[in-house]
């Protein structure tokens, strides 16, 4: 009786882990052609992605980041200090690297963008589309993220795909946020006056409520990006390569210096990315209000 | 104009909340708002409105804020709908128009103004006032023609290809005007268009509504909670309380015979002298003569009426001046005819004028003011007491 009332009756346990565990190996076992279909679009649009990054010779790369920078600042020196950080990354002998991290947090945020802005417009029209995906969207993101990286290595094994999965499960939450967030707090008054000329449903959406809320969209976007960079890491322990597997295998080699290089590195095209983005979010604000 | 009805609402009744059938049992009681607010949870925003509106007026609405205004009006191009009750456009039932009907109406018939302009920030001035035109898939080139011609129309040339936070409150308003217009609709729904903009603007405002009605004849439905607003641009004016309708009638008419004391005390915060015309106050002259009379004549018609001055006009009645029983007096001394004695510096007005427009004169002349009509005929006069004791 006590030994009840102390501890969790094991009578009452019962484990359900086995069972998942076993459906899902069912699952990738009997689907196995939809999974090779989708390992197969993800490795080739990735590895796209990343060719082009490639073709690009580095020197262009930093130009156009330096030009970027300087016109979404509207200051020289920015440009030049963004300059001045890719050419660090690239003399820590991290180009490469840099390169194949970059191509799959590109592909992670395209597809966020692509599930997310459509989804988020759908929450912010239909109270019963949101009624469903709200709750799935607070699980994706307080679901502590390795919960979802097992699956999806069982799933596609291990490499880029799991990693261009999780990235994009986590990364796409606030996209589809802002989306809504951006098309539901368009001024009451101004889709009236949408709806009041005799728009139809997809006139007021494409021609006043979507360019209204265009900022908070990008606001979106600027944390798709910085949530898919932090992933860098967490995608090296399921195989992909780059900056974040750099750190990880100097981390287990407990070299302290070659883990902080690579660190670096991530920080440094955060910040970049999303100073860039900052500023498409302010040239949005500059043409509203 | 008479009877030409263009929008009907019979029996419009708008509930917000839940628990409407026990709402509608407490309302049929005769409970209040309030009451029925804290027993229910249910907003009545309208409670059985009916009235008629003609074509070509401006019907204003008035009423304290949380009246049902807006929310009436935004029922006749169905943003709102009607718990029960039924609104008519023309022969048609609002409530029953399908989607594609329900598109062309607000498309071709009638069109809105918004209290906060309601413009669409992320276009430039011209394609604010095309887009009603835009979403009925109206060529570029003729939107844009006519686009130009509605804003010239509210005197914004130049400004077209301006983005719009770089106007003033009343320029924005000119542009939610223009785009309003630009359809051409038969009705215009205006909600509070001017409430948001200085005095100074509202005037100019309101002057650029009733120069541009009477070019162009439309309907306007028009919501203020300023009676002095109210008074200066309706033809018919409407007060509504808790969702009721109290009193419909012109602002004349209003002053004269207040429905209760809701009515008196939106009346009382009101300027008469800018509802009351020349013509509610003149009386008819008692004395008049004609300059060929002979000053005797004259002068035993001003002392039968107990007089000192009489008023002259001509055989058409046209209005000469006024001639004062000394004059007359004198007239018969020096035996000369009395059209070399009538004082010519007598004020005139038209019959249409505010009072609050003759007020300075009258306080001025020496002689009341006569009123006559475009032809010169005499109508009636004035009397400085008179403008005076009915302000
Ligand atoms: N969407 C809504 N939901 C609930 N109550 C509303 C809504 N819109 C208006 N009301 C209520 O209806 C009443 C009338 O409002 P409204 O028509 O906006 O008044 P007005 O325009 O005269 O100020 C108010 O009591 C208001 O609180
Ligand atoms: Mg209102």
């Amino acid at each position: 009786m006590d030994n009840y009332l102390l501890q969790f009756p094991e009578a009452w346990q019962f484990d359900v882990g086995d069972s998942i565990d076993i459906w899902i190996k069912t699952v990738s076992q009997d689907h196995r052609e939809v999974f090779t279909a989708i390992k197969t679009a993800v490795i080739t649009s990735v590895k796209g992605i990343y060719s082009l990054l490639e073709m690009t010779p580095w020197w262009l790369l930093i130009f156009i980041v330096m030009i970027l920078g300087w016109r979404m600042s509207g200051k020289k020196r920015v440009g030049a200090l963004f300059g001045a950080m890719l050419f660090f990354v690239g003399s820590s002998g991290l180009w490469v690297h840099m390169l194949q991290t970059l191509s799959i947090v590109i592909a992670a945020v395209i597809l966020s963008v692509i599930l997310g802005f459509p989804l988020g417009i759908l929450i912010a029209m239909s109270k019963r589309a949101e009624s469903i995906i709200r709750p799935i969207l607070d699980l994706m993101q307080t679901m502590p993220t390795f919960v979802y990286l097992v699956p999806a290595v069982i799933l596609f094994s291990i490499g880029m795909t799991p990693a261009l999965m999780a990235t994009t499960i986590y990364a796409v939450v606030p996209m589809i946020r802002l989306t809504s967030h951006g098309i539901n707090h368009v001024d009451t008054e101004v889709v009236e006056a949408a709806k009041a000329f005799g728009s139809t449903t997809l006139q007021a959406l494409i021609k006043v409520q979507i360019p209204q809320a265009k900022s908070t969209i990008m606001a979106g976007l600027n944390q798709t990006i910085m949530m898919a960079m932090s992933m860098v890491v967490t995608c090296a322990l399921i195989g992909a390569n780059g900056l974040g597997m750099e750190i990880l295998i100097a981390t287990n080699r407990t070299e302290m210096g070659k883990a902080l290089m690579p660190g670096i590195a991530i920080v440094i095209i955060a910040i970049i990315l999303d100073r860039l983005t900052q500023g498409l979010i302010k040239k949005s604000e500059a043409t509203k209000t | 104009m008479k009877n030409d009805v263009i929008i009907k609402v019979e029996n419009a009744t708008k509930l917000y909340g839940i628990n409407k059938p026990e709402a509608i049992k407490l309302a049929k009681e005769g409970a209040d708002k309030e009451t029925i607010q804290k027993k229910t949870g249910v907003t009545i925003a309208l409670w059985d409105v009916s009235f008629e509106v003609q074509r070509g007026e401006i019907f204003v609405i008035i009423g304290l804020s949380g009246s049902g205004k807006s929310t009436l009006v935004r029922c006749f191009n169905k943003l709102n709908k009607l718990t029960s009750g039924k609104i008519f456009y023309e022969d048609r039932d609002v409530e029953k128009l399908n989607k594609k009907e329900l598109l062309d109406f607000r498309r071709e018939k009638i069109s809105m103004v918004f209290q906060n302009f309601g413009l669409m920030s992320h276009r430039t001035v011209i394609d604010n006032v095309a887009y009603g035109l835009e979403v009925k898939s109206v060529p570029k080139e003729e939107r844009y023609d006519r686009a130009r011609e509605m804003i010239s129309m509210v005197g914004l040339e130049g400004w077209e290809d301006q983005p719009i936070e770089s106007l003033s409150g009343g320029m924005k308003q000119r542009v939610g005007l223009a785009r309003a217009l630009a359809n051409d609709p038969e009705v215009l729904l205006m909600d509070e268009p001017f409430s948001a903009l200085d005095p100074l603007v509202k005037r100019d405002m309101q002057f650029e509504l009733l120069s541009i009605q009477e070019k162009l004849q439309k309907t306007v439905i028009f919501i203020t909670h300023d009676i002095n607003e109210a008074f200066k641009l309706g033809t018919t004016v409407a007060i509504m309380k808790d969702g009721k309708l109290i009193q419909l009638d012109t602002p004349q008419n209003m002053f004269m015979h207040p429905a209760d004391e809701y009515v008196s005390k939106f009346i009382d915060s009101a300027d008469r002298g800018k509802v009351f015309t020349a013509k509610h106050v003149m009386v008819t002259p008692r004395c008049i003569v004609r300059p060929k009379d002979a000053p005797e004549q004259a002068i035993r018609e001003m002392r039968s009426y107990d007089v000192s001055t009489a008023y002259a006009v001509d055989a058409r009645m046209s209005f000469l001046g006024v001639i004062t029983i000394d004059d007359a007096l004198l007239a018969r001394k020096e035996n000369l005819p009395l059209d070399s004695f009538i004082k010519k510096e007598v004020c005139t007005t038209p019959p249409e004028t505010l009072l609050s427009d003759i007020l300075q004169t009258a306080a001025d002349s020496k002689y009341p003011i006569a009123v006559v009509d475009e032809k010169n005929r005499l109508q009636g006069i004035i009397s400085r007491s008179a403008v005076l004791s009915s302000l």
